[in-house]
């Protein structure tokens, strides 16, 4: 630390571990923050012999160093503009943890009673929604720390309101932009879609410069009610020195389809849990994600298909695409719970190995308490097939590209499962530039 | 004038050996045919022509216009213009016909220089036309749930847009039905002329009925033990291939 302008920065802005600060928030949440950063205090960071960090690189999680997110310097929109879904419904840019815009696009879903607005909005206007829907989700996979970190710090946040029977076609944008050596965020996302309504949110997670460090401990929480249909899609794209504790739960109600969708790409280390809970019948949740790890980056998933009532369906597909010394942990459970009949439940992890040193751990499971239920589950490793291979160079394409399309071709199968004819083919286009 | 000279090939695969001194001449303008039963050393001949990494060739050399292309890989054996249609075409999950194709155009462009996307488009749809090949098998993935007559055609389409100067057509005739055999034929025929050499494999002589080809030469136990016109693919399938072992010391002596 020995250059001084980087020293001079440091000394300025406060250390995350010095906990909540001034916020303008109203008084039972700021009770509610210092609970949490009571409970993160009381909570020791993860260990390996912790079975829910079996495999982790659990060395990464030190929080010695970061700081609290300084002003974002720089044109915000430089960053958002090459990434842009064309037409969205709405969009919101938050840069290290800041506001920069927030625009509801579609004029008509305001006079339709949509709530698309930031957390810090969202806590003078529907305090009710929020003292009832905020981190109500158990954290269940192993960051209970970094859930109460978040609870307690978190800044910057989307609070989208679905009307009962409002179906929004165009989806919604939400970009979290991090600048800064040693920044920290906390991009929240809480999106309650009510009876019948439809609704797409695709959310960025962007650094400025690909060699600053940083940490990312995100919440997203999905409440899907009775016949809704709610989609959420990530692209992650942070530095790579970033750490990043990204916890998602899906909570589906009677009849509704949940998606989720996870584009992973950047980060140094990056964990991802989500859960997903059919807590009544007729209940779905589609569980998707793309990894693409490079160089000695670790991508660090887990999952839960918690199925608690009859006639439920889950359906996970994660595909990772490992390069270089890269390496991927999977670890996934298929819960069906007493009673929970008639469940569909579907687990499939693939692994490419591009590299003879990459290295991906799967570890599926299930526990069945129930009857009459269809579960598979599968995970498989495995380089590119040499006969394909063969096959793409006798066309005249050369060993890496011909690589690359094969690499293109097992994620885009992910992407496929879409329904959105636009955003596969938006995704398809992210995807493409970035491999 | 464009040639393909194989001296003297010989060819193994895990130490055993399937071609034994093998020679053959064809240039453009020119269709062969090489016939000959299963285990003859036929779709080696072609996947060793094509550069198939499990083949190695112990002996002899395949020349292209004079130039060995033994030590080329074989995406470069395709880009100097030799194209293999495959007997049993891979599946490549994700990645679409047309996408393929694209990549397969844009190898042979110079570096920086884009495939120019409406062109290739209505090329494309020609030659699918041509093929009868329907429309949405541009976005279907490349052979993924393709009949075996559709895969075929897919390569015959392949064959068309790459454009290469020598064709192996490795038992592009086997799976296929008469109407599907009529449609590869054509596809053929219509690529067949004095900028292209085609090498026909096959077993049987019912696809030269449709494809007729300028020389046959018939193969057995890894050699080329008879050469001729059209006509000695019709003694061939009338005398059968038993007829050839009563003839083949005396072609081997001449060879």
């Amino acid at each position: 630390m020995a250059q001084g302008a980087v020293t001079m920065t440091s000394t300025e802005l406060s250390s995350i571990l010095s906990g909540p600060g001034q916020s303008s928030a109203p008084g039972w949440f700021k009770e509610l923050q210092a609970k949490a950063w009571e409970e993160f205090e009381a909570e020791p960071l993860p260990t390996r012999s912790n079975e829910l960090w079996r495999f982790s690189s659990v060395k990464n999680l030190g929080l010695d160093g970061y700081v609290a997110a300084p002003e974002f310097s720089g044109d915000p929109f430089s960053l958002t503009r090459p990434r842009e879904f064309p037409q969205p419904s709405g969009r919101i840019i938050f840069a290290n943890d800041s506001l920069v815009t927030a625009e509801l696009l579609d004029p008509a879903l305001e006079s339709a009673g949509v709530i698309f607005t930031t957390l810090a909005d969202a806590l003078k206007k529907h305090p009710d929604r929020l003292r009832e829907h905020f981190m109500a989700q158990s954290v269940r996979l192993g960051s209970a720390k970094f859930a109460s970190l978040h609870k307690s710090l978190v800044q910057a946040g989307i609070f989208i309101w679905i009307p009962r029977g409002v179906e929004i076609h165009n989806p919604f944008e939400v970009f979290h932009l991090v600048q800064g050596d040693w920044t920290t965020v906390f991009p929240h996302t809480l999106i309650i879609a009510e009876d019948n309504s439809r609704v797409t949110i695709l959310e960025h997670f962007v650094s400025a410069n690909p060699e600053e460090r940083g940490l990312a401990c995100g919440v997203n929480d999905l409440v899907l009610n009775p016949g809704s249909k709610l989609s959420y899609i990530s692209i992650q794209e942070w530095s790579r020195n970033f750490v990043s504790v990204q916890m998602n739960s899906t909570l589906a109600k009677k009849d509704s389809a949940a998606l989720n969708l996870a584009l992973n790409f950047g980060g140094k280390y990056s964990r991802l849990e989500s859960v997903s809970r059919m807590v009544e019948s007729g209940a779905r949740s589609d569980m998707l994600a793309i990894s693409v790890a490079r160089d000695e980056q670790e991508f660090d998933q887990r999952t839960l298909q918690d199925h608690q009532k009859p006639d439920t369906t889950s359906d996970l597909l994660y595909k990772n695409a490992l390069h270089d010394q890269s390496r991927t942990i999977f670890s996934g459970l298929i819960k069906v719970e007493p009673g929970a009949h008639r469940t569909d439940a579907y687990q499939k992890v693939r692994n490419l190995l591009l590299s003879d040193d990459a290295e991906a751990n799967s570890m599926p499971g299930l526990e069945i308490l129930a009857d009459d239920v269809r579960c598979t589950h599968g995970a498989t490793s495995g380089q590119v097939e040499p006969e394909e291979l063969f096959y793409l160079k006798s066309r005249g394409i050369n060993d890496l590209a011909a690589k690359r399309l094969i690499a293109r071709g097992f994620l885009n199968e992910v992407v496929d499962r879409l329904p959105q004819e636009r955003l596969s083919e938006y995704l398809h286009q992210q995807i493409e530039a970035r491999l | 004038m464009s040639s393909i000279v194989i001296q003297e090939l010989r060819v193994s695969i895990a130490d055993k050996e399937i071609i034994r001194g093998l020679s053959l001449e064809f240039s453009t303008g020119e269709v062969h045919a090489v016939m000959g039963p299963n285990g003859s050393g036929k779709s080696t001949l072609a996947k060793v022509m094509a550069g198939h990494p499990d083949y190695q060739v112990t002996g002899g050399d395949i020349l292209m216009d004079g130039v060995s292309i033994l030590e080329m890989e074989p995406d470069e054996r395709s880009r100097r213009g030799l194209f293999m249609a495959f007997q049993y075409p891979m599946e490549i999950p994700g990645v679409s016909n047309a996408n393929f194709l694209r990549a397969a155009l844009q190898a042979r462009l110079p570096e920086g220089e884009e495939l120019d996307a409406v062109e290739f488009y209505q090329r494309l749809y020609q030659k699918m036309d041509l093929l009868e090949i329907r429309r949405e098998f541009t976005a279907r993935a490349v052979n993924e749930g393709f009949s075996g007559g559709e895969k075929k055609r897919n390569e015959i389409l392949q064959l068309a847009m790459l454009e290469p100067v020598f064709a192996v057509l490795d038992e592009t005739d086997s799976g296929l039905d008469i109407d599907a055999l009529k449609v590869v034929a054509k596809g053929v025929n219509t690529i067949r002329g004095p900028e292209i050499g085609i090498l026909l494999i096959t077993h049987y002589q019912r696809l030269l009925n449709y494809i007729i080809p300028d020389f046959v030469h018939v193969m057995s136990e890894g050699r080329i033990v008879r050469s001729g016109g059209k006509e000695l693919a019709l003694e061939l399938e009338s005398k059968g291939y038993d007829w050839l072992k009563a003839v083949k010391p005396e072609t081997v002596g001449a060879n």
